[in-house]
């Protein structure tokens, strides 16, 4: 199996997958209450997105058809999950001398969706994550 | 209003990244890398540019926020294993954060 050639369908399919995924992060940030001081929406985003995205390989409907990995992990999971929000969160905080919270967050996002992936290797194989990566579900 | 702008910025940066990792991840995902970097610059910039709430919803929640990605990030970090994981992971988040900081200081004139 090789990675399949981006045509325009799967390309369509990766836009209409960000599209969908960037406006569930806008609503989860509009819905939830303001957090001043510490950028919780982002980080929920962010851990969520990347337990979805770990464990997406263990559904066998996704592998039916290509399109479909691109446009759940690439498309959906890939614009849900963010790290230009993350790091401008990041520079926003030290900027105003919260280095404390700062590096809380920097830290506690990567342990937290490190943790992710890892629980969701528990309920995958290596042979599905190798085919997955191969259909490009996680570009 | 919003909700349309952070879709169509979304639609052009998420198929870019799609295709920069296409493109560039080997056995190093460095596609990923790129377009985390870039976008966080460019989200700096933005962020400095005192841009419309509407300019901000399309360049900087869709297109920055879908051009970049924490979960498949995390993801190809995580399967790089050992002191890959660690170099990936550690150098995306600084140099994606000194790249927002060199971006917002490029428009802003200051930090």
């Amino acid at each position: 199996m090789t990675r399949p050639t981006p045509t325009p369908g799967l390309v369509a399919a990766v836009a209409l997958g960000g599209a969908l995924g960037a406006l569930g992060r806008w609503a989860v940030g509009e819905l939830t209450p303001p957090s001043p001081g510490f950028p919780w929406a982002t980080l929920a985003v962010n851990v969520a997105g990347t337990l979805l995205l770990a464990l997406l390989p263990a559904v066998p409907l996704v592998r039916r058809r290509p399109a479909l990995p691109l446009f759940l992990g690439t498309g959906v999971l890939g614009g849900f999950t963010t790290l230009s929000a993350y790091a401008e969160e990041s520079r926003s905080m030290l900027a105003d001398g919260s280095t404390g919270p700062a590096l809380a967050y920097l830290v506690g996002t990567l342990l937290a969706c490190v943790a992710a992936v890892h629980l969701g290797h528990h309920f995958t194989d290596r042979a599905e994550r190798a085919a997955f990566a191969e259909a490009e579900g996680d570009e | 209003m919003t909700a349309l702008l952070v879709a169509l910025g979304a639609a052009v940066g998420a198929p870019l990244r799609y295709l920069a990792g296409h493109h560039l991840d080997r056995a190093v995902p460095w596609g990923t890398f790129a377009v985390n970097v870039a976008g966080s610059f460019l989200l700096g910039a933005f962020t400095a540019s005192a841009l419309s709430g509407a300019a901000l919803a399309l360049l900087g929640t869709g297109f920055c926020g879908a051009l970049t990605t924490y979960s498949a990030f995390a993801v190809r970090a995580v399967e790089l294993g050992g002191l890959r994981s660690l170099g990936y992971a550690g150098g995306t988040i600084v140099l994606a954060l000194a790249a927002c900081a060199a971006g917002f200081v490029l428009v802003a004139g200051q930090p």
